[in-house]
């Protein structure tokens, strides 16, 4: 029951990671309906980018929040000079752009700060909480910072105007933009604050699985698993389901699989759910009108 | 997107002309004496490996509409498939090629009925994740007898028949030219055809197609089976050229050098395919020197991998020639033949 137990928390664990992955898919989704491929090797990227700052002497927290707003203005700017112009460009020039961009950021990631794996500084302390052996505080806190950042999200897109803004650019652009709403910039902000999400899950994971720039493909994965759980045009959503996906795999992988098929289990499930129910457990069927 | 070249007349002269070229470049052996020759060989016969797998994809992605980026998945199967067969089974490697082949079409086929319900993102979203998840389930333990787990297969390269006087390396590039030749010639005849058309039909408006009567599931799903099945031939040529599996060598990367080598040749274009194939692998090559003289020319502290060659690439292409570069000297010669009509 312990072992369960254990199992269950460190799901939830791994669950908060993923649904912050999920959750700048989604941002990205909701405002310009592109599946962004280069989401997790741009916070891979964006954690490097702390890592080389912590090491040069700056405190966690510091270099956390620097981190965040270089990664919010990363995204804004790959929004305007490279995806802006492709508006209105067939899904494969998308697609190719996002592979396109995984690979720059892989390759240069490498580059400056070469291929081996790195310890990354957890700000929680790794003890026990309750002496029993059951949650760590550096679980408790990876779980209360998805949390907060949660709710600071719902606050922005429900009470104000930025955030009513955006997702009023969102569900009916021509609308919108008749209001006086700029959707060009709204849907660059969607990408900004997607690439802060996605640092954020990027400076979580790295204590844990160690920081190299393959480290966020796997988890990609399970983001995606996860969005798609929650259903892709739904944040709340992609929160549950990211935290569902994470139970899931890690008492999956213990009692049933192994855990070398782990990311098999990621390809069923993202099959499953498009095929079953592809609208995920809390999103809306869309109904096309032809 | 008009299809006119398979309709031009002497596309077929130019067409033999070329693979004619192809075909005589291993009898420079006979002449020259460079070390480095049978190097070249293997890089040419890499090249057709790289031109076939491109030539499966573009079947489904250029012609059918359908974005896969799990194609290393069904060149895996292909290259396990064959060395499987070759080791295990002992059956000649002429045999292991076609069965490859048809273990392929079975393995796309099967994974083009989900694929069937999901369009554009969604579609390359779940390739990507078997792409992601592929390497892992080669490695498991409870098929590790036959694949050899993490270690992978060794296999034999095949000996050329008696009563050729062909060393190795230029016997296996004939096999896959000929390989090459063979499905070139079947993807271009089915093109021209009535499933060509049916295809393209699906892939420029699949309600219309349906419209007219084209069973586009039954086509979508035969199109995702040929071509997994000729990008699994390729892998099954990679196999006997390399004589080695391992599991880390199918990729995501693999799926993206695909997708490099269909952009640069041109989506939709037949010798876009070899235009493809042969650009992955002198990039891959000549990746160390493209660094060194980026180094040079930009004073740059870092060396440059190829990886970013690649990626800015990809994109400089989607902005500026997003036809490729079949696409782009069809729209020189376009442009060449107006200047000389008006003067």
């Amino acid at each position: 029951m312990e072992f369960f137990i254990q199992q269950i928390v460190a799901g939830l664990t791994n669950g908060a990671i993923y649904a912050c992955v999920a959750l700048g898919l989604v941002m990205i989704y909701v405002s310009t309906d592109h599946i962004n491929f280069a989401q997790g090797e741009m916070a891979m990227f964006a954690t490097f980018l702390a890592w080389a700052m912590i090491d040069a002497g700056v405190p966690y927290w510091v270099a956390f929040g620097l981190t965040i707003m270089v990664a919010f203005f990363g995204g804004l700017f790959i929004q305007r000079v490279i995806l802006k112009p492709l508006e209105n460009a067939p899904v494969l020039a998308l697609v190719v752009c996002f592979i396109a961009l995984l690979s720059i950021f892989n390759a240069i990631a490498g580059m400056i700060w070469s291929f081996t794996i790195k310890q990354f500084p957890s700000p929680f302390p790794s003890r026990d909480l309750f002496g029993n052996g059951l949650v760590s505080a550096q679980q408790l806190g990876v779980v209360a910072v998805t949390l907060v950042m949660l709710g600071l999200l719902t606050v922005f897109f429900r009470y104000t105007t930025l955030g009513l803004a955006m997702r009023a650019a969102a569900q009916n652009a021509s609308s919108a933009r008749l209001m006086g709403v700029r959707v060009s910039w709204m849907l660059a902000l969607g990408w900004g604050l997607a690439s802060g999400i996605g640092a954020i899950a990027g400076m979580l994971v790295a204590p844990i699985v160690f920081l190299d720039p393959n480290m966020m493909a796997g988890i990609l994965v399970y983001g995606f698993a996860g969005a798609l759980v929650g259903g892709i045009a739904n944040p709340l959503g992609a929160v549950a389901g990211g935290f569902i996906v994470g139970v899931l795999e890690n008492i999956v992988g213990s009692y049933v699989i192994g855990n070398e098929l782990k990311l098999s289990f990621a390809l069923v499930m993202v099959i499953g759910v498009l095929l079953l129910k592809p609208a995920g457990l809390f999103g809306r069927v869309i109904v096309r009108r032809v | 997107m008009a299809r006119s070249w398979a309709t031009k007349p002497h596309i077929g002269l130019w067409a033999i002309g070329f693979w004619v070229v192809l075909a005589a470049l291993p009898l420079i052996g006979f002449v020259s004496d460079s070390p480095s020759f049978d190097y070249y060989l293997f890089m040419g016969q890499s090249m057709l490996i790289y031109a076939i797998a491109v030539l499966g994809l573009n079947l489904l992605i250029g012609f059918n509409g359908q974005i896969s980026l799990g194609h290393s998945a069904f060149f895996a199967v292909g290259a396990y498939a064959a060395a499987i067969l070759m080791v295990h089974a002992s059956v000649p490697y002429w045999l292991a090629i076609p069965l490859a082949g048809i273990v392929c079409f079975g393995a796309g086929f099967l994974f083009g009925f989900p694929a069937l319900k999901l369009e554009g993102h969604y579609l390359a979203l779940a390739t990507f994740t078997l792409a992601i998840a592929v390497p892992q389930l080669l490695k498991h333990k409870s098929i590790a007898g036959w694949t050899g787990g993490v270690g992978g297969v060794l296999l034999d390269k095949p000996d050329p028949p008696s009563f050729l006087p062909l060393s190795v390396d230029q016997f296996l590039y004939y096999v896959c030219l000929i390989v090459a030749m063979a499905l070139f010639w079947i993807v271009f005849n089915l093109l021209r055809g009535r499933s060509g058309r049916a295809m393209m039909a699906i892939r420029d408006h699949a309600m219309a197609a349906g419209t007219m009567g084209i069973d586009t599931a039954l086509y979508k799903t035969m199109t995702f089976g040929v071509s997994a099945a000729i990008t699994g031939m390729a892998g099954a040529l990679s196999a006997i050229t390399v004589a080695y599996v391992a599991p880390d060598s199918f990729t995501l990367q693999l799926s993206i050098s695909f997708l490099v080598g269909l952009v640069v040749g041109g989506i939709a274009s037949l010798p876009g395919c070899l235009i493809g194939g042969a650009f992955i692998v002198l990039v891959q090559n000549s990746s160390q020197s493209i660094s060194d003289w980026m180094k040079d020319a930009f004073s740059l502290r870092y060396d440059v991998p190829a990886w970013a060659i690649y990626g800015t690439l990809l994109l400089l292409l989607m902005f500026f020639l997003p036809n490729g570069l079949a696409g782009g000297i069809a729209a020189i010669r376009g442009l060449l033949s107006r200047v000389t009509q008006k003067t």
